[in-house]
């Protein structure tokens, strides 16, 4: 990208750097126990808690830091953090 | 209030690949707040983690006009865009109905940013200011603030063997900005993200300045795990040490989790919970300074009393 | 238009007043304060629509542009002195944002000790901050810079912040003859402010003043550089356009019987008016001497000022600012540029005028006296007691 004047004038280009490999734990979640409350969605720091019409549908590994807050915040426990490089 | 599934399908202003660390508050705090307005918004930033970390060049977070100067005047730098957009409407040179608000640390709202707050509170340009209040300065390396708990240790106010950390209690900065008698001030919490988003709202559409105050644990500085950083917000709120309120045409009301404690239909927790759930309070469960723990619950106290106090006049 | 007898901030107030800026913010200090209170009485009255921000500093007033200037508007503000120094963290700001902030800095002295007359010391405190600086002699030439700031610039080969200088008390508070434009002449040489990817346009949404790694740092400053480069010739250009709207003629510096001189002094400001009447009367008495009127000060016009110098026995340099621990600021760069020609004139410094001390017609013959006998030293502190 060339250097301009100190504008980015584009938005929302954050979005090509991944910060998916400052991850050391990722959010697994158990569809069975989810019931779709989307908490995980409005607390994620990252907006890495995918969701689509309403459904929880999983996690943007490619920028979620593994910050556990999803896990933590889930009513039904539904959201495991599993240690990267393990099933 | 639109339902969360609902806002999960609101087009994000604040992306992910912003570099904030892990398990921060602020990223989920400015989305709560960005879903307090459908109306097209600009943002003014303070110096600090939150703009170090969603703008750093070329890669930006942002997918609303955005703006930093400096660290000590995102609201003068606001009121500057706020200027423009009044007399540029006026002139028939922008059409949109716009709102503005400018995010700003405790550093920049409590200390280094006060001026700037206050006199563009005072002259009533039409903008939210929201401060991201982790208690310290953070993008320097926890340093100590106007904002900083006593008993807090930070590395300009380090618990030593003389010293149990800060000395003084932290300015009470959601009232002195409720002195100037703005439209609207609260204070917030972004567990309660209902309650948060709803005071965006009211700051958003106050029709004039309008302050809320936003808790916001820093993993980092305040030493607990990534994942707590919501129920440690929460538990602020459950001590009584944070109450949500709000200020509104001169009418002071406490809200949330808060209110049900005020009317006794919520415990109100012991401080020594909150000292025990952060490293950087570890020091005040020595013996030796339990004058200091002891002291601490006392101004919870009197600070909660007042709060009550003015809620009912 | 007919002649005014006005002050030089009732001149700048009412160059802003036939300009109508979207916004002006500003705080109060003496010698600018006319300016403020002049425009003011333009806002209550209605004969302006700008936005006017009584600001709670000038760190806020400066701020307060920037957020207004990047939103999309025409911004002004004025100031002096402790003010300026107060902006100074924003000055580069708005220059590395290529923001089109105009300013009037009425030229005061800076604290300590505290004192509220002309010298440079503020300006020249800003000289490295990537503001366009020009000075002006007398109230004509403060309200014609004035016109002209807007115009360099909103340039679209400049976009960069323009500071215009006048003396405080010398120039702002002296009334003068003025011979404004009308204000159809200063609508139609401004014209209408076209903004860059302003914040304003939601659709587009732009993010000003992000956070720069070493990767690109150093390359948004070469910018800005590139962008400082194309400002002389755009200064000429406008100046060329406005002398036909008005007939009167400017350039970056102003030549004063120089050609067959052999002492040359150069100034900036209100002495250089002075120093015309010394030449006058030291060529009535046979001296070869002349002088030099730097307009424009940053950026710096070294081949100008080298062509005026070149062949010359000896040139003084007056700076009304001092650098402690180093010469003058207007003597290392006018020296710089003499560096260019091939023989180098003996040039001296003469540091003059601080904290308002007065300059009269002798003070500055004895400038020329001592070049002519060589008894000049190379820093010299004109007219101050021992």
């Amino acid at each position: 990208m060339p250097a301009r004047i100190s504008v980015i004038m584009k938005p929302g280009t954050a979005k090509e750097y991944e910060t998916g490999s400052w991850r050391s734990m990722r959010p697994v979640v158990d569809k069975d126990k989810c019931i779709n409350c989307l908490v995980c969605w409005m607390y994620c720091p990252d907006n890495s808690v995918l969701v689509e019409k309403g459904e929880l549908k999983g996690f943007r590994y490619s920028h979620c830091k593994g910050c556990g807050i999803c896990a933590n915040q889930c009513p039904k426990k539904a959201i495991t953090m599993v240690e990267e490089g393990k099933e | 209030m639109i339902s969360i599934k609902e806002m999960a399908d609101v087009p994000v202003k604040l992306t992910e690949g912003h570099r904030l660390c892990a398990g921060c508050a602020e990223p989920i705090i400015a989305k709560q707040v960005l879903l307090g307005t459908d109306k097209p918004v600009v943002v003014s930033n303070a110096t600090g983690c939150f703009e170090v970390s969603t703008s750093g060049y070329p890669y930006n977070a942002w997918n609303v006009p955005w703006i930093h100067s400096a660290f000590e005047n995102a609201a003068a730098t606001i009121s500057g865009v706020e200027s423009a957009y009044r007399v540029l409407k006026r002139k028939g040179k922008v059409q949109d109905d716009i709102r503005f608000v400018a995010f700003a640390g405790d550093g920049a709202t409590y200390d280094i940013g006060f001026q700037a707050l206050s006199g563009a509170i005072e002259r009533g340009h039409q903008f939210l200011f929201v401060c991201l209040n982790n208690e310290a300065y953070m993008n320097t390396g926890i340093q100590r603030s106007g904002a900083t708990s006593k008993g807090a240790a930070t590395t300009t106010c380090p618990s030593g063997t003389c010293i149990p950390g800060k000395r003084e209690f932290p300015k009470d900065i959601t009232k002195i900005i409720a002195a100037h008698d703005l439209p609207y001030a609260a204070q917030a919490s972004p567990h309660n993200w209902k309650d948060l988003i709803e005071k965006s709202a009211k700051g958003f559409e106050a029709n004039g300045p309008a302050f809320i105050n936003v808790i916001s644990p820093c993993p980092r500085g305040w030493r607990h795990e990534s994942a707590m950083t919501i129920e440690i917000a929460k538990l602020a709120v459950e001590t009584c040490l944070w109450p949500l309120y709000e200020f509104q045409d001169g009418k002071w009301k406490i809200t949330g989790e808060s209110k049900r404690i005020a009317e006794g239909t919520k415990e109100k927790r012991p401080i020594q919970d909150w000292i025990k759930s952060q490293g950087r309070f570890k020091h005040l469960l020595d013996p030796k300074w339990k004058n200091l723990a002891d002291e601490f619950q006392e101004n919870v106290d009197k600070k909660w009393e007042e709060l009550i106090k003015l809620s009912k006049q | 238009m007919k002649r005014l007898a006005v002050n030089g901030d009732q001149a700048i107030a009412l160059s802003w007043k036939q300009i109508n800026p979207d916004v002006c913010a500003s705080y109060p200090i003496t010698p600018q304060t006319i300016i403020v209170e002049a425009f003011s009485d333009y806002v209550a009255d209605g004969e302006v629509d700008t936005e006017y921000v009584c600001s709670e500093s000038e760190h806020s007033s400066m701020s307060i542009c920037i957020g207004a200037s990047a939103a999309g508007a025409r911004a002004v503000t004025a100031t002096a002195s402790a003010g300026l120094a107060f902006m100074w963290e924003m000055l580069y700001i708005a220059a590395s944002m290529r923001l089109p902030v105009v300013m009037t800095v009425a030229n005061r002295a800076l604290s300590g000790p505290i004192n509220i007359h002309c010298d440079h010391s503020d300006a020249m405190g800003a000289r490295d901050s990537g503001w366009v600086q020009l000075f002006a002699e007398n109230v004509q030439e403060a309200y014609d810079n004035s016109i002209m700031s807007f115009r360099i610039a909103e340039h679209m080969d400049v976009r960069l912040p323009v500071m215009n200088c006048l003396d405080g008390f010398i120039v702002t508070h002296a009334i003068e003859s003025l011979t404004p434009m009308t204000d159809e002449q200063v609508k139609k040489f401004v014209g209408e402010y076209k903004a860059v990817h302003p914040l304003l346009d939601t659709k587009e949404p732009h993010a000003f003043g992000p956070f720069d790694m070493p990767e690109y740092y150093y390359e948004h400053k070469y910018q800005q550089a590139m962008a400082m480069n194309n400002v002389l010739p755009v200064i000429k250009e406008v100046s060329q356009e406005f002398e036909k709207v008005t007939g009167r003629h400017y350039d970056f510096i102003e030549t004063y019987r120089t050609e067959d001189a052999d002492y040359v002094a150069i100034a900036m400001g209100s002495t250089a008016g002075t120093m015309k009447a010394v030449v006058d009367d030291l060529r009535k008495e046979g001296h070869k001497v002349g002088c030099i009127k730097l307009r424009v000060f940053r950026p710096f016009p070294y081949q100008d000022v080298a062509k005026a110098t070149e062949g010359k026995k000896a040139v003084a340099v007056m700076d009304r600012a001092i650098s402690f621990g180093a010469s003058g600021p207007l003597f290392a760069d006018i020296r710089s540029a003499e560096f260019e020609n091939r023989i180098h004139p003996r040039t001296v410094n003469y540091v003059y005028g601080l904290g308002g001390r007065d300059v009269g017609v002798e003070d500055l013959k004895t400038v020329f006296k001592q070049l002519e006998s060589g008894s000049a030293k190379t820093i010299n502190y004109l007219g101050v007691k021992q």
